[in-house]
């Protein structure tokens, strides 16, 4: 019994929100990759563009709230989604026509690039900020749980309550979803061979008369989607904060790094590498050891191994290990 | 080398000058003098990221955790030791880094001197495990005892007490190790790794700062940080000085504030002033020569025998030093260490913003990249307010649309910085002092 209750709170307090975490980490990682892959430099206004995303939701969601209009036990915000997407597609679209578009013709230096755009990141935070402020937005409504702690523990009789938020379950079906898209287009559409041709050499590509303003432009509308996708799930999941958006610049860098830059399926096992190391390593495990330990041993100390404050050190150290010791990544990816 | 007089560059810094001083007429010369004071430390920041990217085109963007290094320096240099929480658990503390930093070096040594193989991998496991448990043991002990000692006023170890000017060096020092460590590891990796990589440990930086209570009080804040000119109470309390004031008819309680602004700028200018003549000895020398001839082309340069790596880990230390000196700076000009205040958008990307509008590669063009941005970072906020009541002026009062526009008129900052950086990057890619 005691074994159960040890499992039951792994999985309450890391196996289930890592995963969660992961996945809205792995999708972020996709569209950094997917960036790298086809124009070549890292996006520095990722972070942003996941938070102006979220933010065209959250008022599209507001709108709909207000009309009375919901989806019964799911977040409203699943149906204000797609409006999110579009614009934000737009205004990528707009920034790569009015910013990128000229390096790109003229050749420049992939730093330049980045140079460009942490202009466009400037731009994009103080375009949220202005719109919505800086403060925290709650937007998720619907049913809160899938399964409560309570009914959990009434179920099954176990001490340990296992709670499974609506939020997480909607995000690991979402990025399940979004994945499966993805793959589905790049492996198997000719628009998407014809990505995937333009990553691999652009030479080759352009000799083959893949149009490449049209190559870019899709990708700058994947990159939306999964942008305002993964801002979404993250702000139901913990809380829409314009700041902590940037922050999350780190770890998905991270995730896309470790799994090696222009490579999607590593940009997804990077995001939950990062994320299980995160939750792993900043959680105290007294209570499930003390579940394990026989009777009379439990331990005295919390058991973890450094406090939360220091997330960000877990991710950088492991993105510190992968540069050391294999720069293109766990699955290759590109290094220039 | 001949110089020719650059006029563009006089008229510029003539033009910086005049909104200073037009702020002091329109606004009062406290504030352009505050603004003046940031303005330089800006512009020292803006020589040390110069030196990186225009020397040498290193892309480093944890220009925050530099400055908050050299910050963190003014509080331990200059701070008076807390005895007490030395006798409770100092020398522990102390012992559990020696520990911790112990460990690491033990894993690279055993990572270097053993073979390849299996029973490397498994050695340093073990050390690397093995050594971490034994920090924390030792170590969360003596923070424990420390961070007890009265923590309303104190629960830290203090500084060393010496003068506050001994900090700007010490800062530039701090800076340096730093930079050392990211450099060893980062560079020579492509150049968004690096980005990624000062990215990362900045915000560590932070974290460490916010978190260790035992080091400068985390969010608690060091305040009274001491000063290397008087206090205005001071000066008002002075005879000497009141009747000074009184006879050129100025109110002596914003003359001492005058006064001791203006001698902070003072102290601040002559760094200023070394570093650019340092700045520009170095790249007018032959070891500027080559670090352009690197920057320009890599292949070449290795061709013709010069170290690349290590003369970019040399010109990295540098000027990651000259940002950890201007943090240094900052704190003491501050008089206190408030850790939540540093913000990767104010402290790395508007230096950088400094630098590219001033001109990368031309240590002139930093500077006034540094004053110019710099007042116009403070100076848009006013002025998207003015902004905003005139487009609000014809909506009603109490509207929700006017209101909102009003609150959001702070934001407007981080649009017009964004703005600037494109437009300058587009149209005058060089900058508004080209490099020469």
């Amino acid at each position: 019994m005691d074994f159960l209750n040890a499992i039951v709170a792994l999985a309450n307090f890391v196996i289930i929100p890592a995963t969660a975490y992961g996945a809205q980490l792995a999708l972020g990682a996709l569209g950094v990759t997917l960036i790298y892959g086809i124009l070549r430099f890292s996006n520095f206004a990722h972070g942003d563009t996941m938070a102006f995303g979220a933010m065209v939701t959250i008022l599209c969601t507001w709108g709909l709230q207000a009309l009375g209009v919901s989806l019964g036990p799911l977040p409203t915000a699943l149906l204000a989604l797609p409006v999110g997407i579009v614009v934000t597609g737009l205004l990528l679209i707009g920034t790569d026509r009015l910013v990128y578009r000229f390096y790109r013709q003229k050749k420049a230096k992939p730093v330049i690039f980045v140079i460009a755009s942490l202009g466009v990141m400037f731009i994009m935070n103080g375009i949220v900020r202005f719109i919505i402020g800086v403060d925290d937005q709650r937007f998720g409504d619907g049913e809160r749980f899938i399964i409560s702690a309570r009914t959990f523990r009434e179920m099954t009789g176990l001490e340990e309550g296992l709670a499974f938020r609506t939020s997480q379950g909607i995000t690991i079906v979402v990025a399940l979803i979004a994945v499966a898209l993805l793959f589905w287009f790049l492996g198997r559409t000719r628009t998407g061979k014809s990505m995937r041709a333009f990553s691999d050499n652009e030479d080759l590509a352009l000799l083959s008369g893949i149009n490449p303003e049209r190559v870019v432009m899709i990708t700058w509308l994947i990159v939306a989607a999964l942008a305002t996708t993964a801002g979404v799930l993250y702000g139901l999941d913990k809380s829409f904060k314009p700041f902590t958006y940037f922050q999350l610049l780190l770890p998905i860098f991270a995730a896309a790094i470790v799994g090696g830059l222009g490579n999607p399926l590593g940009a997804i096992l990077g995001g939950f590498l990062i994320a299980f190391s995160e939750v792993g390593v900043t959680y105290a495990f007294r209570k499930v050891v003390t579940y394990l330990a026989p009777e009379g041993m439990e331990p005295e100390g919390l058991l973890q191994l450094l406090s939360t404050d220091y997330k960000f050190a877990v991710s950088f150290g492991i993105l510190l290990i992968v540069l050391l010791f294999k720069p293109t990544g766990i699955m290759k990816g590109k290094s220039v | 080398m001949t110089r020719t007089i650059d006029t563009k560059a006089i008229m510029l810094f003539a033009l910086v000058a005049v909104l200073f001083i037009g702020t002091g007429f329109v606004q009062s010369w406290n504030t352009a003098l505050t603004i003046f004071n940031m303005g330089l430390i800006s512009a020292i920041m803006a020589l040390g990221v110069n030196m990186q990217w225009g020397y040498a085109g290193l892309f480093n963007v944890g220009i925050m955790g530099f400055v908050a290094l050299g910050g963190l320096a003014a509080v331990l240099v200059s701070m008076d030791p807390v005895n007490e929480a030395w006798a409770a658990g100092g020398l522990q503390v102390l012992l559990g880094l020696v520990l911790g930093a112990a460990t690491i070096v033990g894993a690279i040594l055993t990572y270097s001197r053993m073979a390849p193989g299996r029973m490397r991998t498994l050695a340093m496991l073990v050390i690397l495990l093995g050594g971490f448990f034994i920090f924390r043991a030792v170590f969360d002990v003596g923070v424990a005892a420390v961070e007890a000692i009265d923590p309303a006023s104190t629960g830290y170890l203090g500084g060393l007490g010496l003068p506050v000017l001994v900090a700007w060096p010490v800062g530039g020092l701090l800076a340096a190790g730093a930079a050392w460590i990211i450099g060893k590891t980062a560079l020579g990796l492509r150049s968004d790794y690096l980005a990624i990589a000062t990215l990362g440990i900045a915000e560590i930086i932070i974290a460490v700062l916010k978190n260790e209570d035992w080091l400068a009080r985390g969010v608690k804040n060091v305040t009274g940080v001491p000063r290397p000119v008087p206090y205005e109470v001071d000066l008002q309390a002075s005879e000497r000085f009141t009747n000074f004031a009184a006879s050129i008819g100025a109110d002596p309680v914003t003359f001492s504030s005058i006064t001791v602004k203006l001698s902070y700028a003072g102290l601040f200018i002559v760094v200023l002033l070394a570093l650019i003549w340092l700045s520009e000895k170095a790249w007018n020398s032959p070891w500027g020569r080559m670090m352009r001839a690197i920057r320009d082309n890599e292949v070449s340069a290795s061709a013709m025998g010069k170290d690349v790596k290590a003369r970019h880990l040399q010109v990295f230390i540098l000027g990651s030093a000259i940002v950890g000196m201007a943090g240094a700076m900052m704190t003491t000009l501050d008089s206190q260490l408030t850790p939540g205040t540093y913000q990767p958008l104010r402290f790395t990307f508007l230096v950088w913003v400094m630098v590219i509008v001033g001109g990368s590669g031309n240590n002139w063009g930093a500077v006034l990249g540094g004053f110019l941005v710099w007042w116009l970072w403070i100076q848009v906020e006013p002025i998207g307010l003015l902004l905003m009541q005139g487009i609000t002026g014809g909506m009603p009062e109490g509207s929700w649309l006017r209101d909102h526009l009003l609150d959001a008129a702070a934001h407007m900052r981080l649009l017009t910085m964004g703005m600037i950086l494109l437009l300058v990057l587009r149209f005058s890619p060089r900058g508004l002092i080209p490099e020469r």
